[in-house]
């Protein structure tokens, strides 16, 4: 039996609004994960889980953009955020509990992200 | 106002097996804030998919975790099963169904162990492992392994078992299933218990759901979430109930446990009565192109392997999203406002598995 | 009243053998399945490095020029991939678990295979 789940990408303006509209219907935060696409770019899935279907909201960025927290609507969520932000080098905005890149002590900074690509590459 | 200190728990506490570090702030006895930070064993398998070719992963997925790491190459498997649209014979899905709720019981009867000895009880800690070595011994009997099973693999299972070895793991299952309705007996029954977890550590409805609570910590609040009902491997051909109790203490989420031994059981021997006769595992060609959310149900609860390839022999992306990750923000919730010696309890209550969490 | 409930339970405990064994007075438990340790065959091995390229810890390495095959122990997880991938049949696990060293090192096997006067087709790398 497969698993039902949709993929849906949206601009990073219309991340807060879409997510608070999940809340509102009664959605369950599934996870929040980070991919790295290209030589800076990043895709974050935003996963909400209800009766075993999985929709998924998709917003791709640059280490540089700035990602608005939701842990406004999703209290759990900065697990999630803090993590993103200390592995992959995403700027997430207003985390309620910001631990400010020591949620996850690595020897490399952003070890996922950016800059150890460009190690690899010299 | 109450002067605030800050006493830290961890990263190495006699209760904890792995490391976390919690930041208690207390109130005289109490607890009023907690303040969690894990990354003492971050070993970046995420970044290892990379590296390795998407077969030879399935053995690095199932070292994501020691205790339930059967269920992590399983659901692996059945990810990249799914982008590429591999049919996996019938006989292997019951198998690995039947492995999956081994590791169930291996992994509750553990936590048992270990939640017992969270209160101080330490003969029943004893009791409760000397029957999960019991489900290890047919562990390995099968696959070769006591707790790293290594049987699964992408388009079925390495190892079959024979229907006689079958029929003699189900007369155990009786037997195993006798003694473990004792040792629950003292959970839920002795007076000693019962004092150390009720009205402990407890969780409403409404913030295990919005705080993204998983399994049995979810179940024992009233939130009915199991994966397994979504009928991935054989479940969808199995009959089981979805254990669910209301009163999101420490006790609930133990009853829910234990209840859950049972249910294990019976799945087990429901599937040795169903399984097909066949081939276990079917060639595999080509490499995974697509991308796939593949979610199963551990003993802690939702797993979810988040899985995306290119068309080559390497993945570009292999999130993990274990339970214990999603079940620090409960927990937090949790801790808030309860006694200070009741915090290596309430830690248990969920069933932290830390190396999971950090990959 | 929940006292007591644990009695029946301590009885039989007291009464019945103990559930530890007297290791290493007494041998481990083992089944013919156990992942113990991997041997090596090297009269059969065809240096077709398979092995290496599928071994998830990156534990063995082959040399076709010095004609040596090696394996760190310590890097070896027991997965028995390579036991399965190899095309020659010259790897096998063994139930019995490695002795305990003091030192890390890597464990060198000579190749001694030689290809027969005559050779059939050779065998290409199976994916």
């Amino acid at each position: 039996m497969k698993q039902e789940q949709t993929i849906i990408p949206i601009e990073v303006g219309r991340l807060i609004g879409s997510v608070e509209q999940f809340r509102n219907e009664g959605y369950r935060l599934a996870q929040i994960g980070c991919t790295k696409v290209g030589d800076n770019s990043f895709e974050i899935n935003y996963s909400f889980d209800k009766d075993y279907v999985l929709q998924n909201l998709r917003i791709t960025v640059t280490a540089e953009t700035e990602v608005p927290s939701i842990t406004g609507m999703y209290w759990g969520a900065f697990v999630y955020e803090n993590e993103m932000h200390d592995l992959f080098g995403i700027q997430v905005k207003g985390i309620n509990i910001d631990f400010k890149g020591t949620f996850i002590r690595t020897a490399i900074r952003y070890p996922f992200g950016v800059s150890v690509a460009k190690e690899e590459k010299k | 106002m109450t002067k605030q200190i800050i006493v830290p728990f961890g990263p190495q506490h006699p209760v904890l097996p792995e490391p976390i570090h919690l930041d208690l702030v207390l109130e005289d006895e109490k607890v009023v804030d907690v303040i969690p930070s894990i990354g003492y064993i971050h070993r970046g398998f995420e970044k290892l998919v990379e590296k390795r070719e998407f077969t030879e992963y399935v053995f690095i997925a199932e070292r994501t975790c020691g205790i339930c790491s059967f269920i992590h190459g399983a659901t692996y498997c059945q990810g990249i099963e799914q982008i590429m649209g591999i049919q996996v014979p019938e006989r292997a899905n019951y198998l690995r169904t039947i492995w999956s709720e081994y590791s169930r019981l291996h992994s509750h009867l553990l936590w048992l162990g270990l939640y017992a000895d969270s209160f101080g009880f330490e003969n029943l800690f004893m009791n409760a492992w000397r029957i999960r070595e019991r489900i290890l011994d047919v562990m390995e009997q099968t696959t070769g392994g006591r707790v790293i099973q290594g049987s699964c693999k992408i388009g079925g299972v390495r190892k079959d078992i024979s229907n006689a070895k079958l029929a003699e793991m189900n007369r155990d299952l009786d037997s195993i299933k006798r003694e473990m309705e004792e040792l629950t007996t003292v959970f839920l029954k002795d007076d000693t218990v019962i004092h150390r977890t009720r009205n402990v550590g407890v969780i409403s409805r409404q913030d295990a759901f919005h705080l993204g609570a998983v399994g049995p910590t979810a179940r024992g609040s009233g939130v009915a979430i199991d994966l397994r009902k979504t009928g991935y491997g054989a479940y969808g051909e199995l009959d089981f109930p979805v254990i669910t109790d209301s009163c999101g203490d420490c006790y609930s989420r133990c009853l829910v446990r234990c209840k859950e031994l049972f249910t294990s059981v019976d799945i087990i021997q429901q599937a040795i009565a169903k399984i097909p006769d066949g081939p276990v595992d079917v060639k595999v060609t080509g490499a995974p192109n697509g991308e796939f959310f593949m979610r199963a149900e551990q003993p802690r609860g939702e797993l979810v392997h988040y899985l995306k390839g290119n068309g080559t022999k390497f993945l570009i992306r292999s999130r993990i999203r274990t339970p214990t990750l999603t079940n620090i923000p409960p927990l937090v919730k949790m801790l808030q406002g309860c006694d200070l010696a009741d915090v290596p309890v309430i830690v248990l209550s969920i069933d932290p598995c830390i190396s999971c969490t950090e990959r | 009243m929940g006292f007591f409930e644990m009695t029946k339970t301590a009885l039989r405990t007291v009464l019945s053998r103990p559930a530890t064994i007297l290791y290493p007075a007494q041998a481990a438990k083992r089944t013919p399945l156990t992942r113990g340790h991997i041997i090596f065959d090297g009269s059969k091995c065809i240096s077709c490095s398979i092995c290496q390229r599928k071994c998830p810890a990156q534990a063995i390495l082959l040399s076709k020029e010095a004609k040596s095959w090696q394996i760190d122990r310590f890097r070896c997880v027991m997965c028995s991939s390579c036991v399965d991938t190899c095309p020659a049949k010259c790897l096998s696990m063994d139930p019995v678990y490695t002795a305990p060293a003091s030192a890390k090192g890597v464990e060198v096997f000579t190749i001694t295979y030689v290809k027969p006067p005559k050779p059939e087709k050779k065998e290409e790398p199976i994916q």
